[in-house]
């Protein structure tokens, strides 16, 4: 009897399956998976990036769906791995300012005119030169790949709903542009099916030559006929807003993203430091008043919002630690996060940021658990 | 409800009005169904009550349209959203989000309801159209038929006084028409919904209808009139109706229960003439085009390396033996087996996703059995060059477009020609023979669909396969269009090519087919001659064939020519 009450209790905190009433917040995912990228971003320790990327894999593994951007995860790891790749080959290419004395190999130099001096294009290799390039690369790629976590598991539509509503019928364009991919490469598939249906070879350069304007074709057929669709459903259908109220709007939101822009620009340069600030914070106000604006203009409403409930809130805050504890690091024991390359040492764990970083695992804990997919998939139709 | 008030509609270059002289009213809580042959300006018309025509699709309206008192003139398309709801041929095509619920909810959104109202409705229309289970499912994922209500629930949300609906029925098998259509009932019976419909299929639809008008040819004014009136003068009209004037029954029966009733009488006097058979298959007298000469050394040696096809039985073109298709974990096809002899008419039937055009793909060597065999003409069809296969089987896919790449059909029949190594000319004389006066200079795209199917026809039978294979070949089809692919398909089987039409319209197989091969689910559950496998079926007899049941009359040709 007491296991049954211990078993209910548990229940009562495992995650729920998900459904529309306790989705988590699409903008919950990309917080946490920028609070992920931030800390990749502050660290250079291969051990530590690894770390990141295997928490971020764990919890898309644990949480995604099965729905068509769900697999984009896959994708940002091997443009990940790519970006590696390059970054060691340019190094090992061009070379790299990093003072080495372990010799790997020398490549032949070509000479360079007089007016190229201080590019290098081959000359020697030293071990210390491809440890550092690695270890950049790993940087970036790590980034890549905690935005890739956040685009599997975040639903794209659903994101775009949530913005302000003077920029929601651009977000419904973007959506429906998104669809235009997956329905392309569904045409490529049908026609080439329908070359070798006519006894054609469906490979090589004169077969993408004929099927690529009928793909063309049909995607541009079928966004005029969503279009035509959207229209008769009442897109873009707008309320009387008073003359100056509009030219207000304007004026706010250009200028506010003027200030916005200069602001961010004292903040980066030295010299600003100064006016930044107050030109970023006024910038913003004046945005965010002109969408306000804007938004009296549409007369939309929206269908069940995404709640960001307890589970979102747990989900970013978790995202929002490792990056602050991660800074955090930074600043008492800045060695651990950047393992010395000159001269050349093996890197370690250091154990504080590493369990930081495992406190990103949270959302695979807390988030619910998507349901299972459905067995049915008429799909059959397409081949023929 | 809707008003026309002498309209006329001329599309920028277009030489004459594609709609000319429409005046009439169509009264509110009506089901009034649009019927003609193609390319009269059926859709044109649908286009002219949501406002899409002209304001979407360019062109000049003359006179005036009115719905619900507002004129389309000063009224643009997403201003009548709440008055007029409506769906085009392809519910793809009508979808902006990607699943269910947002789906129905979207048109509401746009017209700024209450989120309270929306969650009602959402609520109601999902019940209303038998789509609670599927609310969270992707639209990606729904089958033909829930396609369709989607699109018709996406449209009624916002609670429209009008649906405007373009042959909603058309893709469908049997069984989901007939979940559409008790939709539609059910809206003009409960809601008072005044429902605009234009549809081929008028054996589906024409007993729901309320009123008919019919737009009887290009630039002509529309006839409106009961469906018994317009179905007495209508070109075209459904087998019943065929009957019915045979008979010189009066008033018209528009459905099989009215035409039954009456049928005593034919039935007796049909009672002691013998049904005529379908035409015993021929002896072959096709064989396959000569292989090309060049290279012939090469194409001897992959013959020869590729796995010994299974023995099919002497002189049949095709066989396929305990095939399975899975596609990840699905089982697409169960130990499915077929023996195709030449000159042999086989109908291939059953439910969208029933595995249909999966068995059609594994003739066609598009799909690498995952067990079993498939052989046609002793061949192996997925281990088989392309450039060979064509010789021995070809396949007009559902939507023949996907066929045609050139700029001209001139172009398109050299190309075809190039590719089976015909001698120049046989691909266009075959379109001649097929269906005459296609031009030359002509595009593939702007050819009407029954010219685009007799073009892709013609390319397939450039290669003179022996099997040759069509999926769903009378979508968007008229009934003109259909009973010239009758008369060349039964002259192509006369000639001893073997066909297999996998289709959802069971007047067709009933006219063509020798043999029906019934699918579900991936397994074969019915294979036999035509007449024994539909009468006994509530789902596959033809109209025909419930009225003079038991007797196994399938066609109104057959019965004319026993009277």
């Amino acid at each position: 009897m007491s296991s049954g009450a211990a078993t209910a209790r548990w229940g009562r905190w495992r995650a729920p399956e998900a459904d529309r009433r306790n989705a988590v917040h699409p903008g919950a995912w990309w917080l946490w998976a920028l609070g992920l990228a931030v800390a990749a971003s502050r660290t250079t320790n291969p051990l530590l990036l690894a770390l990141v990327v295997a928490v971020s894999g764990y919890v898309v593994s644990a949480r995604r769906t099965d729905a068509p951007w769900a697999r984009s995860y896959l994708a940002f790891v091997k443009l990940g791995l790519l970006v590696i790749a390059v970054r060691v080959l340019f190094s090992t290419l061009l070379g790299s300012p990093i003072p080495g004395s372990h010799l790997l190999l020398t490549l032949p130099e070509v000479p360079l005119p007089q007016w190229a001096q201080g590019i290098r294009i081959g000359g020697p290799v030293t071990a210390e030169q491809l440890v550092f390039a690695l270890y950049d690369g790993a940087k970036l790629a790590a980034l890549l790949i905690c935005v890739g976590a956040a685009n599997a598991l975040a639903n794209p539509a659903r994101l775009l709903k949530c913005l302000p509503g003077a920029l929601y019928e651009v977000g419904v364009a973007v959506v429906v542009a998104m669809t235009f991919a997956p329905n392309m490469v569904a045409d490529v598939a049908r026609l080439r099916t329908a070359r070798r249906l006519r006894g054609r070879p469906t490979g090589g350069i004169k077969a993408i030559a004929q099927i690529g304007l009928p793909v063309l074709e049909g995607a541009l057929e079928r966004s005029v006929a969503v279009a035509a669709s959207m229209d008769a459903r009442g897109y873009g259908r707008s309320a009387d807003v008073p003359r100056a109220v509009r030219r207000t709007t304007t004026v706010c939101t250009l200028g506010g993203l003027l200030g916005v822009c200069a602001g961010s620009y004292g903040l980066l340069a030295a010299e600003g430091a100064g006016y930044g600030l107050p030109l970023l914070a006024a910038g913003l106000a004046a945005a965010v008043a002109g969408l306000r604006l804007g938004g009296r203009r549409s007369l939309r409403t929206r269908y069940r919002p995404d709640l960001f409930g307890a589970r979102s809130w747990l989900v970013a805050g978790s995202g929002a630690a490792v990056a602050a504890l991660m800074i955090w690091a930074g600043s008492v024991n800045p060695e651990a996060l950047h393992p010395s390359v000159v001269p050349l040492v093996a890197p370690v764990l250091p154990l504080w940021p590493a369990l930081a970083v495992a406190v990103g695992l949270l959302p695979a804990f807390v988030a619910p658990v998507p349901a299972l997919a459905p067995a049915v998939t008429p799909v059959l139709k397409e081949s023929s | 409800m809707i008003r026309f008030d002498a309209v006329s509609v001329t599309y920028d270059e277009a030489a004459r009005p594609a709609l000319q002289g429409v005046d009439l009213t169509v009264p509110e809580g009506e089901l009034v169904l649009l019927v003609g042959p193609s390319g009269v300006g059926k859709s044109t018309l649908l286009g002219t009550v949501s406002g899409l025509v002209p304001h979407f699709t360019g062109g000049t309206l003359r006179g005036r349209v009115t719905v619900a008192g507002r004129d389309t003139r000063t009224h643009r398309p997403r201003e009548l959203a709440d008055v007029v709801g409506t769906v085009g041929q392809d519910p793809l095509a009508h979808f902006v989000t990607d699943t269910v619920e947002d789906e129905l909810a979207y048109g509401m959104e746009s017209l700024g309801l209450a989120p309270a109202v929306m969650r009602r409705r959402v609520e109601e229309t999902l019940d209303l159209l038998g789509l609670a289970e599927l609310r969270e499912r992707p639209i990606a994922t729904l089958s033909g038929g829930q396609r369709q209500r989607v699109a018709i629930g996406s449209v009624l949300t916002p609670h429209p006084k009008v649906l405007v609906l373009d042959e909603p029925t058309s893709a469908l098998d049997p069984a989901a028409a007939e979940e559409v259509l008790a939709v539609l009932q059910r809206l003009v019976h409960d809601l008072g919904t005044t429902v605009l419909m234009a549809e081929h299929r008028l054996e589906r639809v024409v007993q729901y209808a309320d009123q008919v008008i019919l737009l009887p040819g290009p630039g002509q004014a529309p006839v409106l009139g009961t469906p018994a009136e317009v179905m007495a003068v209508s070109p075209v009209h459904p087998p019943v109706v065929a009957l019915g004037r045979l008979a010189g029954w009066e008033p018209l029966p528009l459905s099989v229960r009215d035409a039954r009733r009456r049928a005593a009488a034919l039935r007796e006097r049909l009672a002691d003439v013998p049904v005529p058979q379908p035409t015993a298959a021929p002896e072959p007298v096709l064989a396959p085009a000569p292989a090309p000469t060049p290279g012939g050394r090469k194409g001897w040696f992959r013959r020869s390396s590729a796995p010994a096809a299974v023995p099919a039985p002497p002189g049949a073109t095709a066989a396929v033996d305990r095939l399975t298709v899975r596609r990840g974990r699905i089982t697409a096809l169960h130990e499915v087996g077929l023996t195709l002899a030449p000159g042999e008419t086989v109908a291939l039937m059953g439910r969208n996703g029933a595995g249909k055009s999966t068995l059609l793909s594994a003739l066609v060597g598009l799909l690498e059995p995952t067990s079993g065999t498939v052989s046609v003409g002793g061949l192996t069809p997925y281990r088989t060059a392309p450039a060979e296969l064509i010789r021995r089987v070809g396949l007009v896919p559902q939507e023949p477009r996907d066929l045609l790449y050139a700029d001209t059909v001139a172009a398109e029949c050299e190309a075809a020609d190039a590719d089976a190594n015909a001698p120049a000319g046989t691909c266009r004389a075959l379109v001649d023979e097929l269906l005459p006066g296609v031009p030359d200079t002509a595009h593939p795209r702007d050819l009407s669909e029954g010219q685009r199917l007799a073009l892709a026809l013609a390319l397939v039978l450039t290669g003179r396969p022996p099997l040759l294979l069509l999926d769903e070949p009378t979508r968007g089809l008229d009934y003109a269009a259909k009973a010239r692919l009758v008369t060349v398909l039964q002259g192509l089987a006369a000639k001893g090519h073997t066909i297999v039409l996998a289709t959802h319209d069971v007047e067709l197989a009933a006219e063509l087919a020798h043999r029906v091969v019934i699918l579900a689910d991936g397994e074969t559950v019915a294979d036999g001659p035509t007449a024994e496998v539909v009468v006994s079926s509530p789902a596959f007899a033809p109209q025909i064939a419930k009225i003079l049941a038991p007797q196994h009359w399938l066609t109104v040709t057959q019965v004319r020519e026993a009277l």
